[in-house]
């Protein structure tokens, strides 16, 4: 039964395989249909080996299938096996489980997209990748798997690669991921020197023979790998940006299973970390812790709703990395089994939302989704009522798990060190109830404000009342010049006027001396008196013309008083503007659900953008059913997950009996009394609800400041992305200038140097080849003729 | 008088160094040819005198190998000459040199 483990990952092989070929022709929504099957066919081969593992004895629970040997080099040989135990057949469960589920969500999100076959074909191979991952028998396989899982989150992290923030958050991702593959590649080497193997069987079995020195250092060297692909401390700046992929991909692969593979990786290295020193595992946890409480801090401050859930991902990673330090193997596998459950459920739903909102993601803008879309807030609630530790969800029980472990603990800076573990524990349990509980209410909750008006937009709208009135503005001045210049017109006709004026007056006075000197018998004297009465006549029609344009020009003169006034009007009409633009209170940044709806007054409301008008006309809508049904599914197993291991009697411990076999009695007991475990509990629940309380008061209530509780600093991530960017682009990169200068001359130049010697070494046999057939003959004979001599000789002596 | 092994061996050398130096002073590969299939059968005589001397059929049989390999090698080398006969007026080894170093 257990021999037909090869189905497993065979399945999602045979779907991608399949898609490559014929993914475009069976297009939308059949490739889809046909992806979702291949999990599907995955999750049911992984139960029927799951139910062969547990019908045989506990101790025999530890199966090899030898599929056929990968590599075989001298003493270094590598089988590609897949190694079947309680550990692995859990991952694998989850894996296709939860993944089969996410498919068929896909099948709905996708809806529509021009690369709708390719976006399942990744998802194949991300299925396919993440199953030799757990599955694999030795360290090279479960690298390829590795490997596998973090090209493809590459490839869906961008896989809206055309908008230039998405394709460089798949490079980020990628690029981290590398600084912590380096780690792993460290460490294959250095057991394989010290094993002379890399099959888990060996390590397992030969643990003992490392040191404890280099144990430590395989240990830090895996922690540096998981660190990477779990999103530790200090390289988790990746998965935030991570959120730019399609929301399923975010559920699937930066919630609920690639981002547990480092916690797989120590879990299944347990006997390595047995060896290590303690500091090396009291290192592990105090990064999960530090993550934890670092991530929730962040997540507080978050305004888009994915990057809520992302910061929270990172947080609750930092939970099983706390219980894996602290030797509890079982808690960790079983709050990363309750954690896919519920934080896949969380992102399905944060994607439904998403999708029923038309693409917004900023949770300012949601509120009042319950009546919108019953079924994703009914889901969603469950999901933020197993985080945020309320019994009986499942998160309260593994949560507690944890807790209880680390309270427990006594290896790096004795009891006291677990303790303050567990108050770091405790805090980010704090903090995740009251973000999750923000989320739920600003999502949820409320006035619905994805009408409201939003701040750019009446931003924009200002933008545009101030251009118009800079219109008018720009247009008066033109009036007013135009009417200076005609004043400066009408006051040259004046005085070209009263220049006519004089001259016929002059005319005039000349005129009537001419008729008196004259002789008025003469013919000429009547000549003169008509041009005496011509002049006579001239005079007023001059005077009548200079006075109308006199009274032209005062029209004018007037015109242009008009028209600087209306400009003066206009001038103080845009300082009025810019006073009561002042004066208008914008949206706040922070909203509770009790915000109001932002004022819109009449003369601004004819200058809002499209977009507005636009939404005022869409209908926010809950999804499909192959969304929906995910979401159900996923809820139940998100309220009930926890009875995989119930703390009250040995017998309810099911998955701590069902892993014994895959920690070979590696795993701490806890030794605290049944009333100290007890006072736990119910510590961690009160404390959960009171920060479901505090948030509340401050997002339903609005009794305190949104503000106030939502540090500038939380919001842009504690500046660790500016920091890591200043670094690196600064000192970092002189070194980095360096080390390539150091490339350059040194080892290229050795290289170079190899190929000049080359080429002069050729040159001088060139002498060698003459391309005279007859000297070649020449050079035979000779060198036959030495070798019979050399024959003879050895003969003869 | 007997004629003994040693008399073909004698005659295979000098039938050998008649090819070799043939090889080496005549410039038309024809000619050339003449003299390494001179110096391959000079080779077979004394194959086959020692054939005979030792008793042994090894000798004989390699023989027939050498004759294959002969046939074969002319075939192709008569076919390169007659290709490059035709492009050139007159043949003479020493102006194909193409494959100068």
């Amino acid at each position: 039964m257990l021999d037909i483990a090869w189905l497993i990952p065979a399945f999602p092989l045979l779907g991608f395989v399949l898609l490559v070929l014929f993914g475009r022709r069976l297009g939308e929504p059949f490739a889809g249909w046909l992806a979702t099957i291949a999990s599907a066919g995955a999750f049911v081969s992984t139960v029927v080996v799951f139910f062969g593992l547990a019908a045989l004895d506990t101790a025999e629970r530890f199966h090899l299938v030898k599929l056929f040997t990968w590599i075989d080099v001298g003493s270094f040989t590598v089988d590609a096996g897949l190694l079947v135990d309680p550990l692995s057949i859990t991952m694998c469960l989850f894996i296709t489980g939860v993944g089969t589920l996410i498919h068929l969500y896909s099948v709905g999100y996708m809806h529509g997209d021009p690369n709708f076959s390719k976006f399942f074909i990744y998802l194949n191979l991300f299925i396919l990748s993440m199953l030799l991952l757990v599955l694999g028998d030795n360290l090279l396989l479960t690298f390829l798997g590795w490997e596998g899982v973090g090209a493809c989150s590459y490839l869906l992290i961008s896989f809206w690669f055309s908008d230039e923030s998405n394709a460089s958050a798949g490079k980020k991702a990628f690029v981290t991921n590398r600084i912590g593959d380096f780690g792993y590649m460290l460490a294959t080497f250095l057991v394989f020197v010290e094993l002379g193997s890399i099959n888990y069987d060996d390590i397992v079995s030969r643990a003992g023979e490392l040191g404890s020195r280099s144990a430590t250092l395989i240990v830090v060297l895996f922690l540096l790998a998981a660190a990477g692909k779990s999103a530790q401390l200090p390289l988790f700046v990746w998965l935030p940006d991570a959120m730019a992929g399609p929301t399923p991909v975010s559920a699937l692969i930066h919630a609920a299973t690639m981002v547990t593979s480092g916690v797989f990786l120590l879990t299944r290295l347990n006997p390595i970390l047995a060896e290590a020193e303690v500091w090396s595992t009291g290192l592990v946890a105090w990064v999960g812790a530090l993550t934890a409480l670092f991530a929730a801090t962040i997540a507080v401050a978050q305004n888009d709703i994915k990057r809520v859930l992302a910061y929270s991902t990172v947080s609750q990673l930092g939970y099983l990395f706390l219980a894996v330090g602290v030797g509890g193997y079982v808690p960790a596998i079983f709050h990363m089994v309750t954690h896919a459950f519920f934080k896949a459920l969380l992102f399905l739903g944060s994607g439904s939302v998403i999708h029923g909102l038309h693409q917004e993601q900023d949770m300012r803008r949601m509120g009042g989704l319950s009546k919108l879309m019953p079924i994703t807030a009914m889901t969603f609630i469950v999901g933020w009522l197993a985080i945020a530790g309320v019994p009986p969800f499942s998160g309260f029980w593994s949560k507690d798990e944890i807790l209880l472990y680390a309270w427990n603990y006594d290896g790096l800076g004795g009891p006291a060190g677990g303790k303050v573990l567990w108050a770091i524990g405790l805090v980010t349990a704090l903090l995740t109830a009251f973000y999750m509980t923000r989320q739920v209410i600003l999502t949820f909750f409320g006035r619905t404000r994805f009408f409201d008006v939003r701040a750019e937009e009446i931003a924009a709208a200002w933008e545009a009342r101030f251009a118009t009135l800079d219109l008018s503005i720009a247009e008066a001045n033109e009036v007013e010049e135009h009417a200076l210049s005609a004043v400066e017109k009408a006051r040259n006709e004046v005085s070209k006027r009263e220049e006519a004026l004089a001259k016929a007056e002059e005319k005039l006075v000349a005129a009537r001396e001419a008729v008196a000197a004259s002789d008025a018998s003469a013919d000429a004297h009547v000549k003169l008196v008509k041009a005496l009465e011509r002049a006579e006549g001239a005079v007023p029609k001059a005077e009548e013309a200079v006075l109308k344009a006199e009274e032209k020009l005062i029209a004018l003169v007037g015109e242009v008083e008009e028209a600087a006034v209306y400009g003066k009007e206009l001038q103080t009409a845009r300082v009025d503007l810019r006073n009561s633009r002042r004066a208008t209170p914008m949206p706040p940044s922070q909203v509770t659900a009790r915000t109001e709806a932002p004022v819109l007054d009449d003369d601004l409301s004819e200058y809002v953008p499209e977009s507005y008008h636009r939404r005022q006309e869409y209908h926010p809508h809950e999804s499909p059913w192959t969304m929906t049904l995910p979401l159900i599914v996923l809820a139940l197993l998100a309220a009930a997950g926890g009875g995989l291991n119930l703390p009250f009697t040995s017998e309810l411990h099911f998955l701590e009996h069902w892993l014994e076999p895959s920690l070979f009695g590696h795993e701490v007991h806890v030794t605290a009394s049944a009333s100290t475990k007890w006072i736990l509990a119910v510590v961690a629940v009160l404390v959960g609800l009171i920060a479901i309380v505090a948030s509340f008061r401050v997002y339903m209530a609005g009794a305190v400041d949104p503000a106030r509780v939502e540090p500038e600093g939380a919001a842009r991530a504690w500046y660790v992305d500016e920091t890591y960017a200043g670094f690196f682009g600064g000192p970092g990169r002189a070194l980095f200038d360096g080390l390539a200068g150091f490339d350059r001359g040194v080892i290229d130049g050795a290289v170079r140097a190899v190929a000049r010697g080359t080429v002069a070494l050729a040159q001088g046999m060139r002498a060698l080849q003459p391309g005279f057939v007859r000297s070649y003959a020449l050079g035979i004979g000779l060198g036959s003729v030495l070798v019979m001599v050399w024959f003879m000789g050895r003969l003869f002596v | 008088m007997e004629v003994t092994a040693t008399w073909y061996l004698v005659l295979s050398a000098v039938l050998f160094s008649m090819g070799f130096v043939g090889l080496l002073v005549r410039r038309n590969p024809l000619i050339m040819f003449m003299c390494i299939e001179l110096m391959l059968n000079a080779v077979n005589i004394s194959f086959v005198a020692f054939s005979n001397a030792l008793d042994d059929i090894a000798g004989r049989t390699a023989v027939f190998f050498v004759l294959v390999v002969a046939a074969a090698e002319v075939v192709v080398g008569l076919s390169l000459v007659v290709a490059l006969m035709r492009r050139r007026p007159s043949l003479s080894v020493d102006d194909l040199t193409s494959l100068r170093g």
